[in-house]
């Protein structure tokens, strides 16, 4: 196994600057953003605080309005995973990862087979994604969004779907692969003790803006429920809703 | 003391007799519900009571002859090649007007579904047009071609093509907007978001609208070829009715049944091959 550099692996970027508006709505009204090569940040804040709008435009599926995103040297292509697993019902699962390597990667059922086996699911290539329960689909989902090895994998409360236990599994798989293959990770959550249990650096959005942005130099692998975790937790939530009445939006 | 174990013993085998009964009679029941043979019971029932209706002469011969005759026309008219003849015309018919009507209809319901410009272009005409009944042309269209080819073609087309373009059209809609994104987001050029995420997408419906058309193709042909034709099931019917040759008029009346069953039946042995991923169209179910 050849051991993988995080700092050349995964990609560093920078957000000056950075503004979105939906017509009269300002959602981003100023960010400033940087991410190390190979760094796991999460990002927090209340429903509605534009976190998917950042990612987005982060993973360069939007635009902004105004700003400036600098990405490191080199391959850029983001993988973005959402709520929903969003695999096409009619692909059985292996086809779905394949849609991974994207347009130039072609069928690469080797690559395809040994992600798939990577979120532990290799038995249910052949099967349609319809007969899988909720947080196999999210697997397939993840495998779909690392088969081609990104650089950047962005996101978007993907296991916000999943039943508790589903859900802690799929935690320790997430971290598990990013510790082995060191892309950098930006994840939106509602969860702040999800956030506290994977993230290098916590960064909550509010009024469009980031205003907290905390690192999180807790030792891995980081215990659900442990009191550090649980001080950490009751700090942010603090402020989460101690900020509550203040907003407009 | 032995009263006590007598009882027991009576009351065990009153019980035990009484469930058999049940029993035979669950076993019956079962029988007939699950019986390959039982959907079939109540047309051989109608069968052989309209055999016997007409043998006795309650039914009479000019109103509705007996299966055994009809039976007979058929071989007659098999023999005799006519029957094959205008069974291959009808059936040409069928499948150009369709292949035609649908044809078209499906590259535009296709095209309007995925591009603005070609619905806003077209779709407004489609929806006028759609309401005029196919078969209220027959006049029109008999002025236009006489009892040729074409006037059954146009009418077949014609007929096809609302339910084939207004399924494609609402099943490329339909599709899961978010599927979409997800296709773009890993790259995929706009032929292959088409072909791998909207044209399967769109595919239930499409074959909504393809069997719900083949009603209507049977139907535009049935009236059409009795009305203006020189050859095919239709003009046989109309052609025995001048005769009072009522066995030959049920054959073809029997014969249209069995032709748009046999479109039915393959169109849905299609479908669950196109569909096996469909929960509703999988394995196991009909
Ligand atoms: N395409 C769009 N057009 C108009 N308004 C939008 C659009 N996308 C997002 N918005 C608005 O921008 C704001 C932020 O949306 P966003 O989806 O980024 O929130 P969020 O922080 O991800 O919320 P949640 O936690 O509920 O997912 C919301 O007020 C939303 O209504
Ligand atoms: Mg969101």
């Amino acid at each position: 196994m050849n051991a993988i550099n995080p700092a050349t692996h995964g990609i560093g970027m920078s957000v000056r600057g950075l503004r979105k508006r939906f017509g009269a709505l300002d959602v981003l009204r100023g960010i400033d953003l940087d991410v190390a090569a190979g760094e796991f940040v999460a990002i927090i804040g209340r429903s509605g605080c534009g976190k998917s709008t950042l990612l987005r435009i982060l993973a360069g599926l939007d635009q902004a309005s105004e700003g400036t995103l600098r990405l490191g040297a080199g391959d850029s292509r983001a993988r973005l995973m959402f709520q929903e697993p969003r695999l096409l019902p009619w692909a059985h699962v292996i086809d779905n990862v394949e849609i991974g390597l994207g347009a130039d990667g072609g069928k690469d059922h080797v690559r395809a087979v040994a992600a798939l086996r990577a979120v532990g699911l290799t038995d249910k290539a052949k099967a349609w994604p319809g007969t899988l329960s909720g947080g196999q689909k999210q697997r397939v989902a993840l495998a779909r969004a690392l088969v081609s090895r990104p650089r950047f994998l962005a996101l978007d409360e993907p296991l916000g779907a999943l039943d508790a236990l589903t859900r802690i599994e799929m935690q320790g798989l997430l971290e598990q692969v990013w510790q082995e293959q060191r892309f950098t990770a930006v994840l939106v959550t509602h969860d702040v003790s999800e956030a506290l249990l994977l993230a290098d650096r916590v960064v909550m959005i509010e009024s469009g803006e980031v205003a907290m942005d905390i690192p999180i130099s807790l030792p891995r692998p980081r215990r659900h429920g442990s009191a550090e975790l649980g001080a950490l937790e009751d700090v942010i939530l603090d402020r989460l809703l101690g900020s509550a009445p203040a907003r407009s939006v | 003391m032995s009263d006590a174990v007598f009882n027991p013993g009576e009351e065990s085998s009153r019980l035990a007799a009484l469930p058999l009964s049940l029993l035979n009679r669950d076993a019956l029941a079962a029988r007939v519900r699950q019986s390959r043979l039982t959907p079939w019971l109540l047309p051989c029932l109608l069968l052989a009571a309209w055999q016997i209706g007409a043998q006795t002469g309650l039914i009479s011969d000019d109103i509705l002859p007996a299966p055994v005759d009809v039976a007979f026309s058929a071989w007659r008219l098999t023999l005799s090649g006519a029957l094959g003849h205008n069974i291959a015309i009808s059936f040409r018919r069928a499948m150009s007007g369709f292949a035609i009507g649908g044809g078209i209809a499906f590259a535009l319901g296709l095209s309007n579904g995925v591009s603005r410009i070609s619905e806003r272009l077209t779709d407004t005409t489609l929806q006028m047009v759609r309401n005029i009944p196919n078969l209220s042309l027959i006049p029109l269209v008999i002025l236009w071609f006489g009892i040729e080819e074409q006037a059954k073609l146009f009418l077949t087309a014609f007929g096809v093509f609302f339910p084939v373009y207004i399924n494609t059209f609402h099943g490329v809609r339909a599709v899961d907007a978010q599927l979409i994104e997800m296709g773009r987001s890993y790259g995929m050029t706009r032929w292959t978001l088409f072909r791998r995420v909207v044209l399967p997408g769109a595919l239930p419906s499409i074959f909504v609208g393809i069997r719900y058309a083949l009603g209507i193709m049977w139907l535009t042909l049935i009236v059409s070829e009795s009305i203006a034709a020189d050859a095919g099931i239709g003009h046989m019917a109309m052609q025995a009715r001048e005769f009072m040759q009522t066995d030959v008029v049920v054959l073809a009346i029997l014969i249209y049944a069995a032709l748009g069953k046999i479109a039915d039946s393959l169109v849905r042995l299609l479908e669950r091959r196109a569909l096996a991923w469909h929960p509703s169209f999988g394995k196991g179910r009909r």
